[in-house]
């Protein structure tokens, strides 16, 4: 269990339903891969037509929204649309998401920051996604926002914890939640992810395009507890030769 | 931009009839970034197992940046007055027929029915006309339209830099200007009289949009009007050059293959379906991140069979014809013909059946107007 956004929660893996085939499945995910947290971007949210649900509707009442700002090229687009996304999902939770351009989907740290003290100060839970740059990462982390959300490796790659060397020492150096969003591609990043220290993980592609995103969500899930557990008992040191060791090595010294 | 297309001419005329081995080929499948002439060496493919292998790696590339989700739109045309001879069009100033223009409450009445249809992202569109169809006119029409739809676009006459501003600011977001040809010899001869004769004020015409604030762009050629491959290859470029210089905007390809509009004119190359398939498999490759939009000028049985592989919009339920939604009209009348003529319905089951998932809105109404 971890405290996050003023919510207790107990799993540390959240979701994205941007890339999803069906609506229908968060449901599923809710109850067989006991996420929490789903992120929903603002964009998406359209009223019930003769064709659609909203997803809104999809979202069970127990688990958590988090608007998500994506489409946002400026601090004042990032700020409107957390407006409106907090009319419309009553939620207080805003991932704020503004892509510096539309080839790498690089988020713009500048200009997250900007919004992030605007919305802050306007009362939101936020939670901004970064390049992982420490200096901003504690900026952020000044002006109070929940958590930070560095790229692991850039989005919908599933290259995993490719920026590893700069996630390390945000890790180390805020004292606020790190969930790393983006990039991961596989159970076994999320549990390196884990492993490093992050609090929780959040993934979108690599469960949406999956053949079976219910069943890829619970593996998900194994791995973050997995991941998690590791680091709550502590990684082991690698050497680079075997190390000899012994109970025998006094006697056998003579 | 037209610097950029004079160096991608050059190279393209290097490799123009360069077939590269099926070796050659599967190198460059699995590069992960591609240039200038690799794109037009799969553009030259022949090799069916070839173009498999680009299905493949186009799937992949489309689920991974997009997910697995089609985008639905529909156009709306309100004028087709034109001033403009192009040879091959049905709203050209050489053909004659019946021209009309909606007043404002004909639009609502258009307009609600698209939104009863479930439709949430609408593209307006006009002949060229600054008389009939002059950017008042059409500044009205949007700002009627950004009531009623989360995401407005335009696809009228290219216009000028502050118009565009005008409309950014009454919360227009996308832009769809189609070149026709980028090979000036042919442009010219096709387009005999009118404003449109002005190639280069066309082609920068997506610059001056982007510049102003518009979130969208998308460009392509009518194929058909001119040497196919080389036309699909400046398009891709064309698109590369927009999302380098405006690398916040969604900049998207589409590849209209011409079709009959009664004028009588006969197009100069014929586009299959196999040379049709393997653009669109180059362009998804080439620029994994760019969206692909196919109209309903395709038959119905060839959009489904792409949906899942690298579109990412479409439009469903299309009338070409003025004020074509609420009023039933002849569909002759119309700027091409239909070939996908299903209802919106029809279509968002048939995308369920695909195991994609339908999708209406694109965009925060509203936010546009910042």
């Amino acid at each position: 269990m971890f405290k996050i956004g003023g919510r207790i929660l107990k799993s540390r893996l959240f979701v994205g339903t941007g890339k999803l085939p069906d609506y229908s499945l968060i449901e599923k995910m809710y109850s067989e891969a006991k996420v929490e947290v789903f992120a929903v971007a603002v964009r998406r949210i359209g009223p019930n037509t003769k064709h659609t649900k909203n997803v809104l509707e999809y979202i069970p009442k127990d688990a958590i929204t988090m608007v998500n700002t994506s489409g946002a090229m400026n601090h004042k687009e990032a700020v409107k649309i957390a407006q409106i996304g907090r009319e419309l999902t009553s939620s207080d939770w805003v991932k704020v998401e503004i892509e510096k351009d539309t080839k790498y989907l690089f988020p713009d740290n500048y200009e997250t920051l900007k919004a992030c003290e605007i919305l802050v100060k306007e009362g939101f839970k936020v939670f901004p996604y970064i390049y992982p740059d420490l200096n901003i990462a504690k900026e952020l982390e000044q002006i109070g926002v929940e958590a930070v959300m560095p790229l692991g490796s850039p989005i919908g790659t599933n290259k995993g914890i490719g920026c590893e060397v700069l996630l390390k020492p945000i890790i180390n150096e805020v004292k606020i939640p790190v969930i790393i969003d983006a990039g991961i591609g596989r159970p076994s990043h999320a549990a390196h992810a884990m492993e490093l220290g992050a609090d929780a993980v959040l993934i979108n592609t690599a469960i949406a395009t999956s053949s079976d995103p219910v069943k890829m969500a619970v593996a998900f899930s194994k791995a973050v507890e997995a991941g998690r557990l590791a680091f709550e008992v502590g990684l082991l040191k690698e050497y680079e030769y075997a190390q000899a060791s012994s109970p025998l090595d006094e006697f056998i010294k003579g | 931009m037209m610097e950029y297309l004079k160096e991608a001419l050059e190279v393209y005329s290097q490799y123009e009839n360069y077939i590269p081995s099926f070796d050659e080929a599967r190198e460059i499948l699995i590069k992960e970034f591609l240039d200038k002439s690799d794109l037009v060496k799969l553009l030259n493919i022949e090799d069916e197992r070839l173009i498999r292998i680009m299905a493949k790696k186009a799937k992949k590339l489309t689920e991974a940046n997009f997910g697995k989700v089609i985008m639905l739109f529909a156009p709306l045309y309100i004028s087709n007055f034109c001033q403009n001879g192009c040879t091959y069009c049905g709203f050209s100033n050489l053909k004659n027929c019946p021209r009309e223009r909606l007043e404002r409450e004909q639009m609502e009445i258009e307009m609600k029915s698209l939104k009863d249809e479930g439709i949430d992202s609408v593209i307006i569109l006009t002949g060229e006309d600054r008389v009939n169809s002059d950017f008042e006119y059409i500044k009205s029409a949007c700002s009627v339209a950004v009531d009623y739809f989360s995401e407005v676009s335009i696809e009228v006459y290219p216009l000028l830099e502050n118009e565009y501003e005008e409309l950014a600011k009454i919360g227009v977001v996308g832009i769809t200007i189609y070149q026709e040809t980028y090979q000036k010899d042919d442009y010219e001869k096709l387009h005999l009289f009118g404003p449109k004769k002005d190639y280069e004020f066309r082609l920068l015409t997506p610059e001056r949009a982007l510049k102003t604030g518009f979130h969208e762009a998308c460009v392509g050629p009518l194929l058909g009007l001119s040497h196919p491959e080389k036309d699909a290859f400046c398009a891709i470029l064309h698109a590369e050059y927009l999302m380098n210089k405006f690398p916040k905007a969604e900049i998207s390809l589409s590849f209209p293959r011409f079709r009959d509009a009664n004028t009588g004119f006969k197009p100069s190359y014929l586009v299959s379906d196999k040379e049709y398939i393997k653009f669109l498999l180059a362009a998804r490759i080439y620029l994994p991140r760019v969206g692909i939009v196919i109209s309903t000028r395709e038959r119905a049985a060839l959009r489904d069979a792409l949906m899942d592989i690298c579109i990412t919009k479409m439009s469903a339920g299309s009338k070409t014809t003025v004020g074509g939604y609420a009023t039933s009209k002849d569909e002759k009348l119309g700027q091409f013909e239909i070939d996908d003529s299903r209802s919106v319905s029809e279509i968002v089951n048939v995308i369920i059946q695909k195991g994609l998932r339908p999708e209406f809105t694109n965009w925060v109404k509203g936010v546009g107007k910042l």
